[in-house]
């Protein structure tokens, strides 16, 4: 039991003029789960990289079952029995579950030779480990869960003795998450060692026997997960005491500030991807869309934020009416006093090559106040983010510097801050604290808040349920571009609102099941 | 009306040959995530080295192996620019066709003094023509005899040769290790990479396969098809090949229908020439030239099915995380 799976000893690993990894030391012991968990940038990937082979550290050490191991590829790791599933399914779509799981390991030149044996040791592991999938189904058509199945088979078809999972459970809805659990455990059972990465608290507490925190490249702190509880991890991550629980005073819901009717909406592709959805928004009320991604939830935000028109029913904010016929473009939106904060950041947010001033009055760059005779002043603009970045704490605080330069947070911050700037009446907010750290997270919803205690409406969408459930005052879930349920926060909880959010998967679920 | 068929469908065998090697060489080298816009380039290099090198030293054979070696290192080249430095692929394989026209322009003006062309070859320097057993009896059959011995008999080893070429395309890509490989590398290289597999490696093995190809493209357009080399003499054939490709949706066999069926208009608009329709005046030839290359925009406007190209397509490889 005590003896060590893995050992990495003091490994380093600069990238120019940053130090990624800085004399980091984990030991992991034989047939445990074993959490890593960090903010983003914490060092987290470029460690389980260093030991997956994508990239050599400057120096340290890997012990793999007491041995020294030298990883210099990916060969390298499977050989000595490292097994890595990763954050985005390394899955060929167009290829069948059998053939993904022997990709590089083929067994002969003749895939026909090769693939009957496989075939077989695959059916053994699937009984051994209780990981059900159909070898001849093509891994596009499959669910996101079985997928990961299919990562994980791969790992163990590859004689992983140590398996490591990137964030593996950001694209599931709960219910897949609790199967991965129990996969997970299954597999410790077996004597399999688990690395676990994640920035989730609650799947560390839920699953880990041990837990190490990692912070700005160090590793900070290791636990029992058994001694120790969130606010702990919380507080080792960022540094600093963090508030997990919002404050959230009773406001009453005011007037409709959006009125959204039998919206239907097409993609660039014309798949009908929003299929007839209706809800309403109050001002002084944050109306939550929870569901797993990919579920129209994108679409139904771009046509609400006029970027582009439904197919057909009505979008009404106040006076101002958007549907099929009645088309209107986002400067106009703005001057009716909508402000959005877009899903993708880099693509829709901000010019990442533009400097933080200029991305600070982006949408509103026509506004007098830095405008005299159709001149933009930069010295006006300079000022104006200054006041941006100090008021909402966007650091570096240099407005001259070039918006790609900033960490994820700070990006955010800095869209938040423009958007807010201009007193809104209603906020459309995607995924508000993607790629965001905990530090920034807890400054973002604050700043949600106070934007709705001012009797501001906001509809906020988010994959992320524990957001949902603690900022929204009521909360819809959308499933196959349908609404498929409403509830008050106050009746939601992860269970009900994952049943919501799956209603429709079910029916895949059995298909696949035979 | 039998035999104008038959003697058109002979023409379509010879036509299209060119058009199988050149595709083919496109489905190894885009299968694997590389667009290969300068299969015209390759093909018209291979083609003056094959005619050049067969008048030098007299033997067909030779004039062949020369040719796959230049055409093998064009790919390298575009190998080197677009894998190994990541370069824009469209922007090396218009390069490639460039150098290709120019240099082949440029060398056969001061070797030869002939006005850019190769001295004509000899027949002992060309391929020869393989008559069928008893294609000179059956003749005289109807029909049958007719597709025997005009269709079927009587051309170049290279005709026959492409069509070979096509099972053997078909099983190496789907049926053996090296194709699995081949074509994960362009679905989803970082799948590979992680399954211990170098993207590189594979890339530049699927861009020899399509190097090799088209030198047997070159070979047969100058010392089979035809006894020397002219300049540009490829005339566009690289780039109907590339259609042909995506016609075909990148699969084997619907890729040699479209190469067939653009060699067939070709062999068509060839025997229309001069020929007065009743009621439409002359032969739209020109249209008819044109149909793979407004067939393909159809295509791809998608108005019959999808063409569903590999999805990591244009897409230098880069590591990361």
């Amino acid at each position: 039991m005590t003896s060590n799976a893995l050992q990495l000893e003091s490994i380093s690993k600069r990238f120019g003029a940053v130090l990624a990894n800085s004399d980091v030391s984990l030991s992991v012991e034989q047939g445990t789960i074993h959490g890593v968990i960090g903010e983003n940038g914490a060092g987290k990937s470029t460690l389980m990289s260093i030991l997956y082979g994508f990239y050599q550290a400057d120096s340290g050490s890997i012990k793999v079952f007491g041995k020294e191991a030298k990883i210099h590829d990916s060969q390298d790791a499977i050989d000595v029995g490292i097994g890595m599933v990763h954050q985005h399914f390394m899955l060929v779509d167009t290829f069948t579950v059998l053939e993904n799981i022997t990709l590089g390991c083929e067994g002969s030149m003749l895939l026909s030779k090769g693939q009957a044996q496989a075939r077989e040791a695959l059916s053994k592991l699937s009984r051994e480990y209780n990981l059900k999938v159909d070898p001849d189904a093509l891994v596009g058509e499959l669910p996101v869960g079985v997928q990961q199945r299919v990562e994980i088979l791969k790992a163990l078809y590859k004689g992983a003795k140590i398996l490591i999972l990137d964030e593996p459970t950001g694209v599931l809805t709960p219910q897949e998450t609790d199967d991965l659990f129990k996969i997970l455990l299954s597999l410790k059972e077996q004597g399999v060692t688990v690395l676990l990465i994640t920035h989730k608290l609650k799947e560390i507490m839920h699953v880990t026997d041990n837990v190490s925190v990692m912070r700005q490249g160090k590793m900070v702190a290791h636990r029992h997960t058994a001694e120790t509880n969130p606010e702990e991890l919380a507080e080792l991550m960022v540094g600093r005491k963090v508030v997990l629980q919002l404050e959230k005073p009773a406001t009453d819901a005011g007037s409709k500030a959006l009125t959204v009717s039998n919206l239907k909406v097409r993609d660039a592709q014309g798949i009908e991807r929003v299929k007839g959805v209706s809800f309403e928004v109050a001002a002084g009320e944050i109306v939550g869309i929870a569901g797993v991604s990919g579920n129209g939830q994108t679409e139904l935000m771009e046509a609400l934020a006029g970027m582009v028109s439904p197919e057909s029913g009505e979008i009404r904010y106040g006076d101002l009416l958007i549907s099929a016929d009645h088309k209107v473009c986002p400067s106009e939106m703005r001057k009716a006093g909508v402000a959005h904060v877009p899903e993708d950041r880099h693509r829709v947010g901000l010019v990442t090559s533009f400097s933080a001033s200029e991305n600070a009055i982006l949408g509103y760059h026509r506004s007098s106040a830095w405008n005299s005779k159709g001149v933009l002043s930069s010295s006006t603009v300079g000022k104006h983010c200054a006041e941006l970045m100090a008021d909402f704490d966007v650091r570096p605080q240099d407005p001259t510097l070039k918006c790609a330069n900033f960490s994820g947070g700070n990006q955010q911050k800095l869209i938040l801050a423009r958007e807010l700037d201009q007193t809104p009446k209603v906020l459309l907010v995607g995924q508000p604290t993607r790629g965001v750290d905990i530090g920034a997270i807890e400054f973002i919803h604050q700043r949600l808040l106070d934007m709705r205690n001012r009797g501001g409406a906001i509809l906020l969408v988010s994959v992320e349920l524990d957001e949902i459930l603690s900022l929204s005052d009521r909360i819809i879930v959308m499933c196959d571009g349908r609404v498929t349920g409403e509830l008050a926060a106050s009746e939601a909880d992860e269970c009900t609102l994952g049943l919501m959010m799956s209603s429709s998967r079910d029916i895949n679920a059995s298909e696949e099941k035979e | 009306m039998i035999d104008t068929l038959i003697l058109t469908l002979d023409a379509t065998m010879r036509v299209s040959t060119p058009l199988i090697f050149a595709a083919f060489a496109g489905m190894f080298s885009e299968r694997s995530g590389v667009v290969d816009i300068s299969l015209e380039g390759k093909m018209l290099a291979a083609a003056f080295t094959a005619a050049a090198v067969a008048y030098l030293t007299n033997s067909a054979w030779l004039g062949l192996g020369a040719a796959i070696m230049v055409s093998v290192s064009l790919a390298m080249l575009h190998g080197v620019a677009c894998v190994t430095f990541r370069g824009n692929q469209v922007v090396s394989g218009v390069a490639i066709n460039i150098l290709a026209a120019g240099l082949t322009m440029t060398l056969g003006l001061s070797w030869f003094k002939q006005g850019g062309q190769t001295p004509q070859l000899t027949d002992a320097a060309r391929f020869s023509i393989i008559e069928f057993p008893g294609a000179e009896m059956m003749r005289d059959v109807p029909v049958i005899g007719g597709i025997y011995s005009e269709m079927l008999s009587g051309h170049n080893i290279f005709v026959y040769l492409a069509f070979l070429v096509v099972p053997f395309s078909w099983w190496l890509l789907f049926r053996t290790r090296f194709g699995l490989r081949l074509r994960a590398v362009g679905e989803n290289p970082k799948a590979v990479d992680t399954a211990g597999i170098s993207v590189h490696r594979m890339r530049y093995a699927a861009l020899l396969c399509a190097g090799i190809l088209c030198g047997f493209a070159g070979a047969y357009i100058s010392s089979a098809q035809n006894a020397q080399f002219v300049r540009d003499m490829t005339a566009g054939q690289g780039f109907i090949a590339l259609a042909a490709l995506i016609f075909g949706k990148w699969r084997p066999l619907p890729v040699l229908g479209a190469c067939l069926l653009f060699g067939f208009l070709d062999a068509v608009a060839v025997r229309l020439q001069g020929v007065e329709i009743p009621g439409l005046g002359k032969a739209p030839i020109q249209l008819i030239e044109a149909l793979p290359y407004i067939l393909t925009v159809v295509l791809l406007a998608g108005f019959f099915g999808k063409a569903v190209a590999p999805k990591a397509i244009g897409l230098p490889y880069v590591k990361e995380r």
